[in-house]
């Protein structure tokens, strides 16, 4: 390979011991540096199966997985975890450590990380998720979005290349979730990293570069936001929703006003509805 | 819950005694304990007291607090007080209730007893009033390192203890909205016969387990991620290290026992 993606998937199938299906079915991506992508599918179309094949928790039937350049197998295990890190859905059973300043700590004891360096890391990334001062706070004093962030900054206390958000924010309220997506968008701004989130959420859908879609252990499609939520129809048949505000431009298109630019967020429906009024 | 039951429960401060390092802290309660079964004149006893107080006072927590933490215990140490006054006839006689002879022998073996008995309850009391259980566990892991080489899991024993201090309030929260929820299914857990009540506690535990088990597969899971590979090439974030103060208030503790040892007949 002469350009390593991040995390490269070629062909890989995979079925859980106890499943009579083959979870995944023959699927291939890359995804490259630095880039945001967001994974959507229904219920069991295979997201966190993927998520958990990228850092070594399963092991594929066939296919390769790469990290970074390097084969995730057996060996190199350990290396692939110190690059991947990942926040899973339920904030409670992910914290480990007795407090906050605890829970940052387990992962970089794992890694062998030394004291000194540890106190930097765990200062710059409780800054970073914006909770200083937190501390000594025991996890059940916490809130759920505050024990997300704290997941996420003992995520970025490991100093991955790669970060994995697996419906990180579904048990948040609109408000919690957008902080943590800002919190991510935050922390790409300041290093190199890659993100992949799994969601159900559309707004978040919004934040990523370009969108996998899954659909019954397969790929379905890959493209920008934009694309993908143009294919309203074909969303809803394999059993997806689109925005509203895609909702709301179709409605309008079917009524005859046909708007310049598929809108995707609020404000751009705005600006565009309004130069439409004005051009009419 | 209940804030009569003070025993295993941490009171913040920074007293010198909370202060002092927890190692230093649990040897000196275990050797205290040793000793204060080896007493045996009235002077090697007020020794041991007299250190006792003065713990107590050191620590800042007002007494009143810990006499009233210890209400369990109280029935325990009187009812053996009484119970060697009935039951051992040594020495004279000195008074007799009804028809009931009460000899200078046991009066003196019921205080001796009870006393011990205080003393023992008392200092391990203070000792989870002014350390936290993380502390505890930190000490645990560092004062049982050498069983390692026996391949004694001394590692994971410290991470299964903090691992259980972690999970406990998470776990009495779950209890709390279980049994809530079942209440509100019409499950009595309050009135009824023992075995009714028993026969009521089986629609809480059930979920209950149900939900650690859960739990308990999620955070494997995600301590495997975050490359949790056992205690091998790991580092440690809290570490213990003596102070100079630590070493001479162990210094102080050891005079004590000497002095005990020659106040001993
Ligand atoms: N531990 C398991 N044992 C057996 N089968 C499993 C296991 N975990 C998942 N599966 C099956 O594998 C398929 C993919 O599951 P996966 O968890 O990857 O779905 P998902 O896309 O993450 O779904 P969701 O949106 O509900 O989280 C499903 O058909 C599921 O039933
Ligand atoms: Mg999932």
């Amino acid at each position: 390979m002469s350009q390593p993606n991040d995390i490269s998937f070629q062909n890989i199938s995979f079925q859980y011991p106890q499943g009579d299906e083959w979870a995944l079915k023959d699927v291939s991506f890359h995804i490259e540096e630095n880039e945001w992508v967001a994974i959507i599918g229904h219920n069991g179309s295979g997201k966190s199966t993927i998520a958990k094949l990228m850092n070594g928790l399963l092991t594929p039937q066939s296919g390769r997985i790469h990290i970074k350049g390097l084969e995730v197998n057996e060996e190199n295990i350990w290396e692939v975890r110190k690059k991947v890190g990942m926040v899973f859905q339920n904030p409670d059973n992910q914290f480990v450590g007795t407090t906050v300043i605890d829970d940052i700590a387990f992962g970089l004891e794992n890694h062998g990380v030394q004291r000194d360096e540890m106190l930097k890391r765990m200062k710059y990334s409780l800054e970073a998720v914006k909770m200083e001062g937190y501390e000594n706070h025991e996890p059940h004093n916490l809130s759920g979005g505050q024990k997300q962030r704290v997941a996420i900054a003992s995520v970025l206390a490991i100093e991955p290349d790669i970060i994995i958000l697996d419906e990180a924010t579904a048990m948040l309220d609109p408000i919690g979730r957008n902080s943590i997506m800002e919190t991510v968008d935050h922390v790409r701004s300041e290093r190199d990293v890659s993100v992949v989130t799994i969601t159900h959420d559309l707004n978040e859908v919004l934040f990523a570069d370009r969108v996998i879609v899954m659909n019954d252990g397969e790929v379905w499609k890959e493209g920008t936001p934009r694309e993908i939520f143009n294919l309203h129809k074909e969303l809803g048949e394999i059993g997806l929703d689109t925005p509203f505000v895609t909702q709301l431009s179709n409605s309008l298109k079917s009524e005859g006003i046909v708007l310049n630019q598929e809108p995707l967020t609020h404000k751009e429906l705005m600006d565009e509805l309004w130069t439409f009024y004005s051009r009419t | 819950m209940s804030n009569s039951v003070i025993i295993g429960q941490y009171v913040p401060g920074q007293s010198l005694v909370h202060r002092l390092d927890p190692r230093l802290k649990m040897i000196m309660v275990f050797l205290f304990i040793i000793f204060i079964f080896l007493a045996n004149s009235w002077m090697s006893y007020l020794v041991l007291t007299l250190f006792a107080l003065l713990s107590v006072v050191t620590t800042r927590i007002a007494p009143s607090f810990v006499i009233k933490g210890l209400k369990p215990v109280w029935f325990l140490i009187i009812f053996t007080f009484i119970l060697h006054l009935i039951v051992t006839k040594e020495g004279d006689i000195l008074f007799s209730i009804w028809n009931f002879d009460v000899y200078s022998g046991a009066l003196w073996k019921g205080l001796e007893i009870s006393l011990r008995f205080f003393l023992l309850i008392l200092m391990t009391t203070l000792l989870t009033l002014t350390t936290t259980p993380i502390s505890i566990t930190d000490a645990i892991e560092s004062l049982f390192q050498p069983l390692k080489r026996i391949r004694f899991p001394v590692h994971e024993l410290a991470l299964m203890m903090s691992i259980s201090l972690r999970f406990i309030p998470t776990l009495m929260q779950e209890t709390d909205k279980i049994s809530k929820a079942q209440a509100s299914r019409g499950v009595d857990f309050r009135t009824g016969t023992i075995k009714e009540r028993l026969k009521a506690v089986v629609p809480l535990l059930v979920p209950l387990f149900v939900s650690a088990f859960k739990r308990a597969e999620e955070l494997a899971m995600a301590m495997e991620a975050r490359g949790y590979k056992g205690g091998e090439g790991r580092t440690k974030f809290r570490e213990l290290k003596l102070k100079p103060m630590d070493v001479w208030i162990f210094i102080l503790f050891i005079i004590v026992l000497i002095t005990f040892w020659i106040l001993r007949t």
